[in-house]
């Protein structure tokens, strides 16, 4: 059965509009304007057990409208949504007993407070039996390394340090599903690794469902299987990594280093896109030569120091998605 | 009833941490009572007329007011006010909790222990020094203390409706100062509730604020006789159920309406 099944989900927002001036704010105090504002228009997917899904979309998307629905804060305007068979904003209190939350942006956790207390306090209001949050946070503390930091308060943590805090504080109820909304935003860069690799072990190791949505392209790549990418309030693309690469563009890249800085390149199957110094990239399409036989070819006429192939980058990628949808 | 307990546990601690302010509202409450005593003083000694509370007891009145202060709905529980504000709210609407009674936790919490932290020394130095008498009685004391229990839910609850309200204005702070001048007049902070004319008596009986501080208070003084402390008791209570029950509605109103809008 799937954790999360979503049927035809449609939100839409009123939004009061009133005319600029002082006129215009008189005249709302007896009449306002409303606009429709479509967040959603009728999204379906679903979610299996242990996934890690990657749901992407430039700002104002629709994701947050989503997660927000998921999470049981938001109620629809048309669509069946079942999250481990329930439906979210109809059995609220028993719904969100079984799921876990992150906001990146905001904490969960008391500013005045020294972290474990922050802790304790949700078991309370989880209502976790005290030998199970024990267990459950001997468990966090040793593979999110917490120990130095449970006594300390939580203004005093870095981002970082509170984003695994954070994290820790989602997960003492033992959700089934996890949802992470922009977990590393902020972060520097280790920070952030040690952010995805925690994600990644706690949806290996214990199978947890794992929705994640992000602007951070490297999160995507290095953590979901499976992207669902949307824009407009519909669903643009739903599958691998690689099937939204096809989607865009089938180019490659191959970026030479010459042995010679004054050597120029051309007479082959691809096009110089960019060149610095020494350092060459070309795009060639695979359709129409193969990366092997155009290395050979470039190899055979030219001297080479070093070269590689690469895939253009995940976040070129979505940004032409995104551009193209918006034209 | 346990997760709220804690939560009311959790907002005293962190009230506690701030000392600092104690001491300066301690210093600050004790100049204000001082001056005040003395203008009491100078009215009482300028009027002829018998007055209906005796100068002792005006001036007893005069020190439980600026020693439980903060037992009125001043100002809101600032932490909730930016959780509106910038929308971390979300996070408490993924709690397995009553939203109402979680924040009433949080709200009483704040609302106690700045109160306990001051009320103590002051008490205890206008008693020593400055006119405060003891209570009228052992069973006048008991009295008391039970009535600032009830106070403190009566001030909660209408420390929630202002908190509430937030989900429409954002900018709150108009409706919450003019509600605490509102409450702080009619609570008797400034002129004593016995000391209002005649007829405004019965209305002032009538409405919530009373319970705030004035019925304590009296019960303190004996200046109302421990046979109606029953009424009295009720009195804030019923009102406390009324406000707790307007709030509920309003805040599922303005709950239907955020998730309804999100954002």
């Amino acid at each position: 059965m799937p954790v999360i099944a979503v049927e035809n989900l449609s939100k839409t927002y009123w939004v009061s509009e009133r005319a600029p001036g002082t006129w215009g704010a008189l005249k709302s105090l007896v009449h306002r304007r409303h606009r429709a504002v479509e967040a959603l228009g009728g999204i379906s997917f679903t979610i299996q057990p242990g996934e890690l899904v990657g749901y992407i979309g430039p700002n104002g998307a629709g994701k947050s409208t989503t997660v927000k629905v998921l999470s049981g804060i938001l109620v629809p305007s048309g669509g069946a949504v079942t999250v481990l068979g329930r439906t979210p904003w109809q059995e609220r209190a028993a719904h969100v007993a079984h799921i876990g939350v992150v906001f990146g942006q905001r904490t969960q956790l008391w500013w005045d407070l020294p972290v474990i207390e922050s802790f304790d306090l949700l078991r309370e209001i989880y209502r976790v039996p005290r030998e199970d949050y024990r267990k459950t946070l001997d468990e966090l503390v040793e593979t999110m390394a917490l120990s130095e930091l449970l006594d300390t308060p939580v203004r005093l943590l870095s981002l970082g340090q509170r984003m695994r805090c954070d994290l820790a504080a989602a997960l003492l109820h033992r959700p089934e599903l996890l949802f992470l909304d922009e977990p590393t935003i902020g972060l520097d860069a280790i920070a952030k690794l040690t952010v995805r690799n925690l994600v990644k072990r706690l949806n290996r190791d214990q199978g947890l469902t794992v929705i994640l949505t992000t602007h951070d392209m490297d999160d995507i790549e290095s953590l979901c299987s499976r992207v669902i990418l949307i824009n407009r309030g519909k669903i643009l693309l739903d599958g691998t990594l690689e099937r939204m690469r096809q989607l865009v563009t089938t180019e490659r890249r191959l970026v030479i280093i010459l042995a010679d800085e004054s050597t120029w390149i051309d007479g082959v199957q691809a096009r110089v896109i960019h060149r610095d110094g020494a350092r060459l990239t070309l795009s060639f399409d695979p359709d129409q030569i193969s990366a092997a036989e155009l290395i050979g070819d470039i190899t055979s006429h030219y001297p080479i120091r070093d070269l590689y192939v690469e895939a253009a980058p995940i976040e070129e990628i979505v940004a032409q998605i995104y551009q193209d949808t918006h034209t | 009833m346990r997760p709220y307990l804690a939560i009311v546990s959790a907002g005293v601690r962190v009230m506690l941490q701030y000392r600092a302010a104690a001491a300066a509202g301690f210093a600050t409450q004790l100049f204000w009572g001082w001056i005040r005593v003395a203008i009491f003083g100078a009215f009482y000694a300028s009027s002829s007329a018998t007055q209906p509370m005796s100068l002792e007891d005006t001036i007893s009145y005069l020190w439980l007011t600026q020693a439980l202060l903060l037992l009125l709905p001043f100002r809101l529980d600032s932490d909730l006010v930016a959780m509106i504000r910038d929308g971390t709210v979300a996070y408490e609407l993924t709690r397995p909790a009553d939203l109402y009674w979680y924040w009433f936790s949080r709200t009483l919490a704040s609302r106690t222990a700045p109160m306990l932290l001051r009320a103590g020394p002051l008490l205890l130095v206008s008693g020593l020094f400055f006119g405060l008498a003891a209570p009228d009685s052992l069973s006048a004391l008991a009295a008391f203390l039970v009535s600032v229990g009830a106070a403190l839910l009566l001030s909660s609850a209408f420390t929630m409706l202002m908190s509430i309200s937030l989900l429409w204005t954002i900018a709150g702070d108009g409706i919450s100062r003019l509600i605490s001048m509102i409450a702080q007049f009619l609570s008797g902070s400034y002129v004593p509730l016995p000391l209002f004319p005649q007829w405004a008596q019965p209305a002032l009986a009538l409405l919530p604020f009373a319970g705030l501080t004035d019925t304590p208070f009296r019960l303190y003084l004996g200046h109302l006789p421990l046979s109606s402390f029953p009424t009295a008791i009720a009195h804030q209570l019923l009102w406390t159920a009324v406000l707790v029950l307007v709030g509920r509605l309003a805040l599922a109103r303005g709950l239907r309406r955020m998730v309804v809008q999100g954002g």
